[in-house]
């Protein structure tokens, strides 16, 4: 059996875990879910990139002591190196290539929205591959051929806003509390979808699989106050807000599903993974499941934790193992999405 | 020299113009951004990318990963303190670092940490008119953006 140990440092998380060649998993941390600060003592602020330097170390040590083995026992490291914010993605690389230079075992490159998808994977216990993958989170919002665990074609994504951003600024247009995604979902359950006519920015373009959810938020603005005009004054009245909640959230769901169903037909695919945190979403879960059955798919959405930023949904790099696609120390983060027209180029960085 | 321009968007071809521009007047330095959600800080930024060579698909919303890195015909660094609660996440985030040339700076959200902004910028705050009428008022900071803002105006007037 080997161990693989795998760091997450992408955005906000500093998170590792401990996986088997099997798909076990062994250990699990994800430094801001835990009690892990407190342990080690200091306020763990959310943000900061080099918050995960000081993170990195004792959310290692915590994942090894969890999986009851030593460093010496590990097989191979696994690092998510793209995409993610710069400053954030060396600590995790930097952290990776220092267990394996001091080890002498082989390391290996994550892609973090490759990953995503491979939480179904894990979540369904068996293979999920040739599948599409619909990413949905705070920062991304894309659409994946998946041809293999090891084959990636990105088809589209989000050509400004990511849906759950969009949805977290629309919260807060209309003041709901933080975090905005969960508050907004909760209020548009009272509300009526079709209570506010709201654009479906690309919908009606087949010749694209992308999306753009800035300017759907720019026109419920303007359901609210006139260009030029103030915001009303909060708080709005509750109706309005589970209205306008409610409406929006059909709009952003119907671009989803519809692009989704458009790269469904165009590839041919039978089967629809989904990662993020936006597939916590309760409108877009139940837009999903009766689509499914309309569609004759077969959908796999993974538990909460594992939609969330995570380093067991990394477990990927199982497949690079046992391909033998092992990466030099020279491993370099790439902090950039790549659309199609520049894939070539990342295929070059990343042999 | 004024430090202040104002500049009206009529249509979305308006605001590409003054992209086209601002990327011609500012080969490097610091834009500071402002105006509410919706107001297209984004927007604005896409076309000033464009305008330098990046595949304008490739420009997207830094807000989640806080900053976003562009290679066109110069670095672009796009910043968003969206989500940014005090002076010392943005400190530890390095912008700083990429004051100055050959890099173009762009920072989304820039009211919210004003005191972190540097000495010599251009501050561009947007306000929506129409839905695709922008009002887009500049005030430069410093002699090299001051020198800047009046070239930006003598392209658009």
């Amino acid at each position: 059996m080997q161990r693989l140990l795998i760091l997450e440092t992408t955005c906000d998380e500093t998170a590792a875990a401990v996986v088997t060649d099997e798909l076990e998993v062994l250990a699990s941390v994800v430094a801001s879910q835990d009690e892990l600060h407190k342990k080690y003592g200091g306020v763990v602020p959310e943000i900061a990139s080099r918050a995960h330097v000081e993170r990195i170390l004792p959310v290692i040590d915590e994942t090894l002591r969890r999986a009851s083995i030593k460093p010496t026992d590990l097989d191979a490291v696994a690092v998510a190196n793209t995409p993610g914010l710069a400053g954030s993605l060396v600590v995790g690389v930097a952290a990776a290539k220092a267990l394996c230079l001091a080890l002498d075992i082989p390391l290996i490159a994550v892609n973090h929205l490759q990953a995503h998808i491979y939480a179904c994977r894990l979540a369904a216990g068996r293979d999920v591959f040739p599948c599409l993958g619909l990413i949905v989170s705070g920062g991304h919002s894309s659409l994946y051929h998946c041809r293999t665990p090891l084959e990636f074609d990105l088809l589209g994504g989000t050509i400004d806003d990511a849906a759950g951003e969009a949805f977290d600024k629309v919260a807060s247009l209309l003041g709901l509390p933080f975090p905005g995604g969960p508050a907004l979902d909760r209020a548009a359950q009272q509300g009526n979808p079709k209570a506010f006519d709201l654009p479906r920015p690309l919908l009606d373009d087949p010749s694209r699989l992308d999306f753009s959810f800035s300017g759907l938020k720019t026109a419920l603005r303007y359901r609210l106050c006139k260009p030029g005009e103030n915001m009303p004054a909060q708080p709005l009245a509750p109706e309005l807000v589970s209205d306008l909640a409610a409406s929006f959230t059909a709009a952003v769901i119907d671009c989803l599903w519809g692009k989704t169903a458009l790269a469904l037909r165009k590839t041919g695919l039978k089967t629809l993974c989904v990662g993020g945190g936006v597939a916590a979403n309760s409108a877009l879960r139940a837009r999903l499941q009766v689509e499914r059955e309309r569609a004759g798919i077969e959908l796999f959405i993974p538990p909460m934790r594992l939609c969330t930023d995570n380093a067991v949904m990394g477990a990927i790099a199982v497949e690079r193992l046992k391909a033998g696609l092992f990466e030099s120390l020279d491993l370099d983060a790439f902090p950039g999405l790549l659309r199609p027209a520049s894939q070539k180029e990342s295929h070059q960085q990343t042999q | 020299m004024p430090r202040t321009f104002s500049f009206r968007a009529q249509n979305i071809q308006d605001t590409e113009r003054l992209g086209t521009a601002l990327a011609a007047a500012f080969p490097d330095g610091v834009i500071a951004l402002d105006g509410p959600l919706g107001a297209g800080k984004t927007r604005l930024v896409q076309a000033i990318a464009a305008e330098c060579g990046v595949n304008r698909a490739d420009v997207v919303s830094p807000t989640f990963v806080l900053m976003h890195e562009y290679h066109g015909d110069r670095p672009i660094y796009h910043v968003d303190c969206y989500r940014l609660r005090d002076d010392d996440e943005y400190n530890q985030l390095g912008v700083d670092e990429h004051y100055g040339p050959p890099n173009l700076v762009l920072i989304e959200w820039a009211g919210r940490m004003e005191r972190c902004m540097p000495n010599d910028r251009l501050d561009v705050a947007i306000s929506p008119m129409g839905s695709e009428v922008r009002e887009f008022n500049f005030v430069a900071h410093g002699e090299n953006a001051t020198a800047r803002l009046a070239e930006l105006r003598r392209m658009l007037t």
